[in-house]
Formats: C-alpha cells, sequence, structure tokens
C-alpha cells in the first residue's frame, strides 16, 4: 500500500493503481474523455490532469500507476490550474467540433457537452480558426459516421480493434489533418464491418450514429392500409430502463410491451417465441448432425454481426454455422405466414417491426434468403435507442404506465428463451430441451447450466448427457470469438457445441442499447449489471423454462409446421450463408 | 467519401511480390514490423499501393486500416509513384512567405491532382517540400534536378514550365 493525499485527504491506494482509480475509490471523479478501462488506455484526451508533487507538469491521471516511490505525495485533482487546463482543452476541441447541440441525437447524453457544462465553458469559440470539413459516411445500413462531431478520442478504434479483432477504422493521417476512418478512406459499407454498433456505444459525442428509421415506422403506423406487427428482442427489457431513470439491470418489460401497444401498433409479440422456436429448430439440428457425422462443432446463428464476421473472415466455418434463422427473422417468418393466415390478412399489406438492441440487425432484415412469405420476413429494424425516441415523441409517461402482457400467440416466450439475451443464454437453452431429449424426456432432467453463465469471453465445459461427454463452448465479442475459433481448427479443442455473439456479454451489450456515459461504463459491468434482470425473469416470473414447453410453440407446430426440422419448418425458418470478400 | 483511388494501375511484378514476402517472413516474431516492411515495401515497388498494403495486411495478420493508418502518418511512405517529372514546390518558411503556397494550389488545379499524388499519364507527380536551401530564390520549385526560382504564381507562367516536359 502506499500512502498519498490526494486534495488534502489522506488515502491509502494499492500499488499500481492508477491516479484516477485511487481517486475514484476515495469518492472524487475525475473527468475523462479519451479513457475506456482495459480498452482504450492511451492518456490522449488530457481531460483527466491532474497536479502532483514532484511532477514537472499536469499528470495524465489515466495513465499514472501510483508507485511506492510516490508515497507521501500530495495530488491536487481540482485545483485552479487543473480546471484551467481541462476548459482549454474543451475550448480547443470546440474549435473544430460542429455544433449543432440543439438537435444532434446525443445532446443530453454526450460526454463532450456534459463535461463544457460541468467545467464551465462559456465561449464556444474561445479559439476560432480553420476547421475541417468531412462529409458523412452514409454508406453502411446500419449507421453513419460524422467526423464533424469527432473528437479523435479513439474510442471507437479500440472498439472495433480490440474488443472486436476487427479494426476496420482507424486513425489516418496525421495532426490537424488526422481523422477517423477506414483504408484508403473506403466508405464503411465496402469494408468488413459486421455492423455490430459497438463503436457507436462507445463514442462520446455524436459522430457515430445508428441510422434513425423511426420515421419510417411512424410512416407505417399512421398508414390506414397497413397492419403494423412489432417484436421486441429478450435484451431490451434490460436496458431500455436505464433511459427512464431506472438503475441498470430492472426489468422493465410489462412498461415496454404497454409503450408499443400505445404508440399504435396492431399488435405486439415477444422475439422470445422466435427464440424458443430457434431452439426447437436448433436442437433438433444438432442432434441430426451428432447421429449423421453431419458437421461438428455446430455454431449457432443468432447474432447477426457474428454470422457477417463468420462469412467475412472465418468461411471456413460456415458449414459449421446452424442453418437456424435467428429468432428476429424467425418470428418475423411466423407472423407473415402463419399469423397472417390465421388473421385473414394479406401478409402485403403486413409492416412487421423489430425492436433490437442491435444495430446488425438493420443489416440482417436485408440478407438473401429471408423472406419465408415472399416478402422480406422483416421490414423496419429499430434500436433499443430509437425506441425510447419515439416514447419520448409520443409523450408516454413511460414510468407511469401500467405493466401489460405482450399479445398471443407469440406473446409467452420461456424462461429458455429470455435468456438468449446473454452470452451463454442460448446455450443454456439449447441445453435445457437437448439434454431433456437425450435423458429420455425427463422431466426431472437439470435446467440450470451455470458453467455457461457469467461475463467471462470464453467459456468451455463438459457434461455428462445419458453416459456421454458433451464438451460446449461459448464466446462473446468477436475478438474471444477468434481466440476459440483458433483453437477449434488447431485441434486443441474438440467440441460439439458453440455458441457465439457478436457483442460483449451478448445481446445485453448490444450496440443498439442505451448509451452509458464512460465514468459510468468504467466502473460498472454493463454486461452482468444487465443479465441479472433476464435470469431475474428466467427463474422467478416465468412458468415454462424449456423451449419445447411453450404452449404458443407446440401450438405452431401443430397448426402450421409440423415436426422440428420438417420440410415446412426448413421453408419458413431456415437460412444459407455465403462467403464474402474482405473488402470491396 | 470516396475511395482514394491510384491514377496509375498497378504493375507490380511476381519477383517484386516475392521479394516482400521474403522481407515478411524475416521480421515475422518481430512485433514492431509492420514500419520496417512497408519501408521495405516502399524501396521495392517505389510506393505503397492499396494492392501492396493489402498484401502485408494478410501476410501479416494485421488490419489492413492500421497498414493504412501507418501509411498516411508518414510523411516518408507514399500511397502513388512518383512522375517521370517529379514536381516540388518548397512550402518551408521563406518560401511560403513568399507565396509558394499558391504556386502549390495553382499547380494542383493546372494537374488536377492534389499534393502526393500522380496525373493519370504517369507524367507528372506533385509533392510539396521544405527548404531546399535556395531561399534567395524564393518561391522555388523543383521538377526533377531543375530549379524554377521568384515564381509569381501566374498560371502561364507555370503552364510555360510543365511545357517544357514532353
Amino acid at each position: 500500500m502506499v500512502n498519498i493525499k490526494i486534495n488534502g485527504i489522506d488515502c491509502s491506494v494499492e500499488e499500481g493503481t492508477t491516479i484516477l482509480e485511487a481517486a475514484r475509490k476515495n469518492g472524487i471523479r475525475i473527468p475523462t474523455l479519451c479513457w475506456l478501462k482495459g480498452i482504450n488506455e492511451i492518456g490522449a484526451c488530457r481531460i483527466c490532469v491532474v497536479e502532483m508533487t514532484g511532477a514537472r507538469s499536469l499528470v495524465a491521471s489515466c495513465m499514472y500507476p501510483i508507485s511506492k516511490f510516490d508515497e507521501g505525495k500530495s495530488i491536487f485533482t481540482n485545483s485552479p490550474a487543473v480546471l484551467e487546463s481541462r476548459k482549454m482543452t474543451l475550448e480547443l476541441l470546440l474549435s473544430n467540433h460542429k455544433k449543432d447541440c440543439l438537435y444532434c441525437s446525443r445532446s443530453g447524453n454526450c460526454e463532450l457537452q456534459t463535461l463544457c457544462r460541468e467545467l464551465g465553458v462559456e465561449y464556444e469559440s474561445a479559439y476560432d480558426g480553420v476547421k475541417n470539413e468531412y462529409e458523412i459516411d452514409y454508406s453502411a445500413v446500419h449507421m453513419y459516421r460524422d467526423n464533424n462531431k469527432c473528437i479523435n478520442c479513439r474510442r471507437c478504434v479500440a472498439a472495433c480493434t480490440n474488443v472486436q479483432g476487427i479494426g476496420v477504422i482507424g486513425a489516418n493521417y496525421r495532426g490537424f489533418k488526422s481523422t477517423i476512418g477506414s483504408p484508403f478512406d473506403m466508405d464503411l459499407a465496402d469494408t468488413s464491418c459486421v455492423s455490430c454498433g459497438q463503436c457507436i456505444a462507445v463514442c462520446p459525442t455524436g459522430a457515430l450514429n445508428e441510422k434513425d428509421d423511426t420515421d419510417k415506422v411512424w410512416k407505417a403506423i399512421n398508414d390506414p392500409e397497413k397492419v403494423v406487427v412489432v417484436q421486441t428482442a429478450p435484451a431490451v427489457r434490460a436496458s431500455i430502463g436505464e433511459a427512464f431513470g431506472y438503475p441498470m439491470g430492472t426489468n422493465v418489460e410489462g412498461k415496454l410491451a404497454a409503450s408499443l401497444h400505445r404508440l399504435g401498433f396492431n399488435a405486439v409479440f415477444d422475439t422470445n417465441f422466435g427464440a424458443d422456436l430457434t431452439i426447437v429448430e436448433e436442437a433438433n439440428e444438432l442432434i441430426e448432425r451428432v447421429q449423421n457425422g453431419g458437421v461438428l462443432p455446430m455454431i449457432t446463428s443468432c447474432s447477426p454481426g457474428w454470422v457477417r464476421y463468420c462469412e467475412a473472415y472465418y468461411p471456413e466455418f460456415l458449414p459449421n454455422l446452424s442453418s437456424c434463422k435467428s429468432p428476429q427473422q424467425m418470428t418475423g417468418a411466423i407472423i407473415k405466414t402463419y399469423w397472417a393466415k390465421k388473421m385473414g390478412v394479406d401478409p402485403k399489406n403486413i409492416v412487421s417491426v423489430s425492436v433490437m438492441p442491435c444495430t446488425a440487425k438493420k443489416f440482417e432484415i436485408g440478407r438473401e434468403d429471408q423472406s419465408a412469405s415472399g416478402y422480406p420476413d422483416l421490414d423496419i429494424s429499430i434500436t433499443t435507442r430509437e425506441l425510447v425516441k419515439m416514447i419520448n415523441k409520443a409523450g408516454l409517461c413511460f414510468r407511469e404506465l401500467p405493466d401489460e402482457e405482450f399479445d398471443n400467440p407469440m406473446g409467452n416466450g420461456t424462461g429458455a428463451a429470455v435468456i438468449f439475451g446473454a452470452t451463454g443464454g442460448v446455450m443454456e437453452a439449447a441445453l435445457r430441451t437437448a439434454v431433456w431429449r437425450l435423458t429420455g424426456e425427463n422431466p426431472d432432467a437439470p435446467l440450470e447450466f451455470k458453467e455457461v453463465r457469467g461475463v467471462e469471453g470464453v467459456k468451455i465445459a463438459t457434461y455428462n448427457v445419458a453416459g456421454k461427454d458433451i464438451t460446449v463452448a461459448v464466446a462473446s465479442g468477436l475478438a474471444n470469438a477468434k481466440e476459440l475459433l483458433e483453437k477449434v481448427k488447431s485441434g486443441e479443442l474438440e467440441c460439439t457445441f458453440i455458441e457465439i455473439m457478436a457483442c460483449p456479454g451478448g445481446c445485453v451489450n448490444g450496440g443498439g442499447q442505451v448509451i452509458v456515459p464512460a465514468d459510468v461504463r468504467n466502473f460498472t459491468d454493463i454486461r452482468a449489471e444487465r443479465a441479472k434482470a433476464l435470469y431475474h425473469i428466467d427463474s422467478e416470473v416465468r412458468t415454462y423454462r424449456r423451449s419445447h414447453e411453450s404452449p404458443d410453440i407446440k401450438e405452431v407446430y401443430e397448426n402450421f409446421l409440423g415436426e422440428p426440422g420438417s420440410h415446412k419448418a426448413h421453408e419458413v425458418l431456415h437460412t444459407s450463408y455465403k462467403a464474402s470478400n474482405l473488402h470491396k | 467519401m470516396a475511395q482514394k483511388k491510384c491514377a496509375v494501375p498497378f504493375a507490380g511484378t511476381a519477383e517484386q511480390e516475392q521479394e516482400l514476402m521474403a522481407v515478411i517472413e524475416e521480421h515475422r516474431d518481430d512485433p514492431g514490423a509492420l514500419m520496417p516492411v512497408l519501408q521495405k515495401a516502399q524501396d521495392i515497388y517505389g510506393y505503397l499501393p492499396i494492392e501492396v498494403q493489402e498484401m502485408i495486411s494478410q501476410k501479416m495478420g494485421i488490419p489492413m486500416e492500421k497498414v493504412y493508418g501507418v501509411s498516411t502518418f508518414y510523411s516518408q511512405f507514399s500511397l502513388n509513384p512518383k512522375g517521370k517529372y517529379k514536381i516540388s514546390v518548397c512550402l518551408g518558411t521563406a518560401c511560403y512567405v513568399k507565396g509558394s503556397g499558391v504556386v502549390f494550389d495553382k499547380l494542383q488545379s493546372i494537374l488536377g491532382i492534389g499534393g502526393g499524388e500522380i496525373t493519370s499519364d504517369g507524367k507528372f507527380s506533385l509533392d510539396d517540400c521544405r527548404c531546399i536551401g535556395a531561399c534567395g530564390l524564393a518561391p522555388v520549385m523543383t521538377v526533377n534536378d531543375d530549379v524554377y526560382g521568384k515564381l509569381t504564381g501566374n498560371e502561364q507562367e507555370l503552364r510555360d514550365i510543365l511545357a517544357k516536359y514532353e
């Protein structure tokens, strides 16, 4: 332990702790812009500077590990020199920033804006001079980049390169001209961006945003000719509450359903239905592969970011990908086939909308071989954040709404479905059904497989099922997926079934979820907090905890699909993949 | 944002590729190998077009963007080959205050290329440089080894100079 003084208060801190973390442990928040713990530790923005006795100049607190040589030193985190320096840094950033804060999408939760307010920046043009002007890159289907609002903090680059192991964006050029972009200034759409949106989730300003598709939704809702149906993914209910003042990890599914009803959707379904259907089909596919010598390990295909990654970076694993569509697409396919027929609606007149924690879903709805009814399975996919915008625009008092149910026949997902939103959830859900089936439909077969839960990047577990050892693996975050795939490729790991989610921690931490500012993100594990809500629903709220037990699922097989893996099921619920180039 | 394309088609040979692969192989276990590899690649090809950067990215397992980021950070790296006639405009202090910025801008518009680029016929390439020690003649430009001083920035003057190189 090292004894130091922070702002005159005696503190004893563990050697190696950074000044920033030591201060936080003692109740002092030092502001940051570029620092993301464990992801982007580059000391570039100079917002976190502090004064320290013995130091020649101000010290970047995020990068300074306290050592035994600092014994007895005094640190000042808010002295006049420190505050003046931070303010000047902000004014310099503003001198090259597009300040359309009145209507910027991030107004109100922009970290730059918050700091300017906190540190008393009064003149937004204190340093007027030459400004860079950048064309906005609207090329990708899921997002756009407005470098006029970029502060070059490189958090997006770190998310893309370090967390996802992709690196299709980075810093180009030098000095005043340096800017974040793609190789040879390619449009993002021409790169192998997998659309995960992790860059958007970490951007402190309005430089990165999902493409806003809410106008399309409003237009459909206001069109009397259209039947507008919405579904919402399991992870949305674990995050959207944050936008309305609930603590992270609060389950708000009742109010979520209520707000969707009040926005004017004709039917409000739960993607959990599609998740249950996925499990039934996927478990069947897995057992078939095992029994008939098919390609193993089978790998899940729920995460469109992962599917895109596999197509571009690991095409050799395409035969391992489950042919099952994602839960979103399965729900969409059933809406426009079975439900349309049941309700006597022409699928042509259905506008199918999804609310997703995900930006890659915007990409997925445009994939080939995803139109079971002859029309696209899904028409519009919006993120959790876009739904927040719609709720606010409509003047709904989210917290004051009653708790409502989703509509039938796609409103009663099982506990197995709801945990799809957390890493390991699909694996656990699949194991629940597979183990039950392989143990002679034993009602006492185990329900919880805790070894595959939790936020570790790669989890491997072996279960003895009916006398046979089955090894399974789970990875979330594509850098972790890469590590796992390399192990499988080299033969170091032999397993039967793999779950991969593109986003670290799974969909709860998806690129479309409510934005969490860095000073919360750095000290709270978003992945674990939000996952708690889902595991709570699974164990405390749901009647059924195995997908095949769902009455909704039984109904759709009885009346429409026949058996799992049937010809009809293949027509409606399965798809195909193809290898793609790394860039155009 | 249009992709930066080189005006001159890539004409790398199998021998050049072999040489590059050998260089990368040499640096296989060297964690900071990207810079020396890029330097050698520029020696081999004369410049670093997308085709070369792609080879480096794939063989070294480094994202292409990282390769591009490094190659655009250092002014010693060039994304375009040099023309048959290499024009350099001095943007050093003395030349700059005497108006070499205007000369540089005029040349860009006459040639239809930016700094660091090459005309599609491969004839002229345009770069800026720092002091070449001819401050008495400021503003100064060079075309290969020929020095032109006391430029006025007059467009016809520049066209006349370029016309000498056919």
